[in-house]
């Protein structure tokens, strides 16, 4: 008999240790940090391990970290462009923007906006773009948080975002962008051990049960009698009659004990406890169409139901490779190079560390397909990777796996969420709380504070979209404004203020439009966390995956409105561009410096 | 004599500086070589990225088709694209460098 629930304590214990270790190298930081500028950037003393360490600690999120895994065991193959994207994104920062954009000397993507088109408005446009996409990218990690404590303790959901976001909060208010970097980088480093070595010990227990394969040709079936805890509503699709045992409200009538849960729709109420017999088909949520092994190892077979997944995966691919560049988390973290050429050498590390991560995340889902795939029930898959140690593993294994796992996982939270609010909330103390505040110190402390606070609330929400999709909203809207931006301005000089307001107002309204509408009401189609996309037609995966409609267009803008304007391009735009392009150490008028902030 | 009427040899960085029409070519030869390198490696990889999914799409057999138990497709994705990414990555960031001292070395000339 399997059951969802692990001994809480262990957990507990590596969620608080995580914490603790956390706000301990933050305090070695802290007492190196004294100035603003060691604030915001460190003072740009760090190397490119260092920086790249630091970078894919607080890149490898929650997304990457649980939500992959949990796509993959729903869709199969198709998923692993997840993290392809997600590194791939680099190669195109790398190409485009790397070594211009550190030499800009911009703190942030407003100052990059500001210096290159001598523009306030510009410049506030970007402060709320990179607010709202650091928002839309804080709320899976404190959704995530909350999944995770509650999956391996019983917690209610809240709990977890809220210890996250305290930690962040103390980390981040009291340390700033150097401790930061320092817990940043250890935390990546424990995340690839954590990873590597659970992938080992589970893989000697796949080895040890005689290596089943996950894609034999048949519908994901339990392996042992399961139980499985419904905590809200669901609709299921059952394809064949599954005797079960059942402890709640089928089909609005109460049931207690052995029960035939027919072929069709039946809705099981919040709180309802099945027992699945061993070896029967799990019944699916109705937004997930059951696989079998063959559709689900192979691209592009639509394994799981969502339908087009040719538009999905290449608009999908869009968003992943030009959206990295605009993330306001990852970009901060340029700032902190010596030099443009050091910027270009920690986006190359960046690629080697993701990829040597990423090889292990395909693993959680295919195991998954074998032994967890009750969570198609409940359709809540990001939990797989917390599950599966309780599901392989003999105790004492099973625990001490489960630790590292919960520590690796929060660790992900942890990381990426200080990471945005860092970057959130600079920008919000900068820009749009400036001058209502004497002390910098202080209006980056208020930043941190606002920055943290509204996307915990916002996941105080039950929105059911699964945290990679979550993730990748964010990257589409941040590929629909800030990659024009960055693109046109480092490489074009005709690139004006009107047309930059242009293509930064329609890529955005267009992207977040489509990004509002598949959270709030796509969602209504479906019952589960997999939702996003799931409503249908060509409509719905458009607005699902709006990158590869909203990307060209706003290129398309930025540029006609340019051109349309081009009597207005800035003066100083020959002298931005030694400044974007030549080597430092040539002696070169760049242009008045920008003072520190 | 003819030697004498011409304007004396300036050295480039200052015609960058003055932003005169032989500045602007320094300038924008050096832009023209680094955003043709990076737009090259993205192409390339980009066309193998894409050409990936349509691949098992036209020849599904392939799909089916496993190295040391694991099928392609999952082979391919879940890690031979990561060397890929990264050796590209390598080669951008020297070509990148060597442009930058190419330039260099032809801008500090006297």
């Amino acid at each position: 008999m399997v059951s969802t629930d692990t001994a809480a304590w262990p957990a507990v214990l590596s969620v608080i240790l995580v914490a603790v270790a956390t706000l301990g190298v933050g305090a070695v930081g802290l007492r190196l940090s004294r100035t603003t500028s060691d604030f915001y950037v460190a003072s740009r003393m760090i190397g490119p391990r260092w920086n790249a360490s630091a970078i894919c600690g607080e890149y490898l999120s929650a997304a990457s970290f649980l939500g992959v895994a949990g796509l993959v065991l729903t869709f199969g193959v198709d998923i692993l462009w997840y993290p392809v994207g997600y590194t791939a994104g680099y190669l195109v920062l790398l190409a485009l923007v790397a070594a211009p954009l550190r030499r800009s000397g911009a703190y942030t993507l407003p100052d990059f906006a500001e210096i290159r088109l001598a523009s306030r408005t510009v410049r506030r446009l970007a402060s709320m773009l990179v607010v709202g996409i650091g928002w839309l990218y804080l709320l899976p990690q404190f959704q995530g948080a909350g999944l995770a404590l509650r999956t391996v303790t019983g917690a209610p959901r809240w709990v977890g975002a809220l210890v996250v976001g305290v930690v962040v909060m103390l980390n981040v208010v009291a340390g700033g962008m150097r401790s930061v970097t320092f817990v940043q980088a250890f935390q990546f480093w424990l995340k690839l051990t954590a990873i590597a070595v659970r992938v080992l010990i589970l893989a000697v227990a796949w080895q040890s049960d005689g290596a089943p394969d996950p894609s034999r040709p048949q519908l994901p079936t339990v392996r042992e009698a399961t139980t499985v805890r419904v905590p809200d509503t669901v609709r299921l699709r059952v394809d064949e009659a599954v005797p079960v045992t059942m402890r709640g409200t089928l089909d609005g009538v109460r049931v207690d004990g052995p029960v035939v849960l027919e072929t069709g729709r039946r809705v099981v109420e919040g709180g309802s406890e099945v027992t699945l017999p061993a070896g029967s088909v799990v019944p699916h949520v109705e937004s997930v169409r059951a696989a079998d092994g063959a559709t689900w190892s192979q691209p592009l077979a639509g394994a799981g139901g969502r339908d087009h997944p040719t538009y999905r995966l290449y608009s999908l691919l869009l968003a992943l490779f030009f959206g990295t560049m605009g993330l306001p988390h990852v970009l901060v973290r340029f700032y902190t190079n010596p030099d443009g050429r050091a910027a270009r050498r920690t986006t190359l590390v960046v690629i080697g560390l993701l990829g040597a991560f990423y090889v292990f995340t395909p693993f959680y889902g295919a195991m998954g397909r074998i032994y967890a795939p009750d969570l198609l029930l409940t359709g809540r898959t990001d939990a797989v990777v917390l599950l599966l140690p309780s599901r392989m593993l003999p105790e004492p294994w099973a625990t001490g796996v489960s630790m590292l796992l919960v520590a690796g996982a929060f660790a992900a939270f942890l990381s990426t969420s200080s990471g945005l609010t860092v970057s959130v909330a600079g920008v919000l103390s900068q820009d749009l709380l400036r001058g209502r505040l004497r002390s910098t110190v202080r209006g980056f402390r208020l930043g941190a504070v606002l920055a943290v606070a509204v996307p915990i609330v916002l996941s105080f929400a039950t929105l059911r979209t699964s945290l990679a999709d979550t993730v990748g909203l964010a990257f589409a809207v941040a590929a629909s404004t800030f990659c024009p931006l960055l693109v046109l301005g480092i490489w074009w000089r005709g690139l004006t203020k009107a047309g930059a307001v242009a293509g930064l107002v329609v890529g955005g309204s267009l992207a977040s439009g489509a990004v509002l509408w598949t959270i709030v009401f796509g969602a209504r189609f479906t019952d589960a966390a997999t939702s996003v996309g799931s409503s249908p037609g060509l409509l719905g995966a458009l607005l699902a995956q709006p990158a590869a409609w909203t990307v060209p267009t706003a290129f398309a803008v930025m540029v006609g409105v340019s051109l349309l304007t081009r009597r207005t391009v800035p003066k100083s735009v020959g002298r931005t561009m030694v400044r974007l392009h030549t080597p430092e150490r040539l002696v070169l008028d760049r242009g008045p410096s920008r003072r520190e902030p | 004599m003819a030697a004498a009427t011409r304007p004396p040899n300036r050295p480039p960085t200052r015609e960058i500086d003055e932003q005169t029409d032989i500045g602007e070519v320094y300038m924008r030869s050096l832009l023209r070589a680094q955003l043709r390198r990076g737009l090259t490696v993205l192409a390339v990889v980009a066309v193998f990225l894409a050409a990936l999914p349509v691949l098992f799409t036209v020849e599904p057999r392939l799909a089916s088709v496993r190295i040391l138990t694991v099928p392609l497709p999952w082979l391919l994705l879940g890690g031979s694209v990561y060397p890929l990414l990264l050796a590209a990555s390598w080669w951008l960031v020297r070509a990148a460098e060597r442009t930058e001292r190419d330039f260099a070395e032809l801008v500090e000339r006297d």
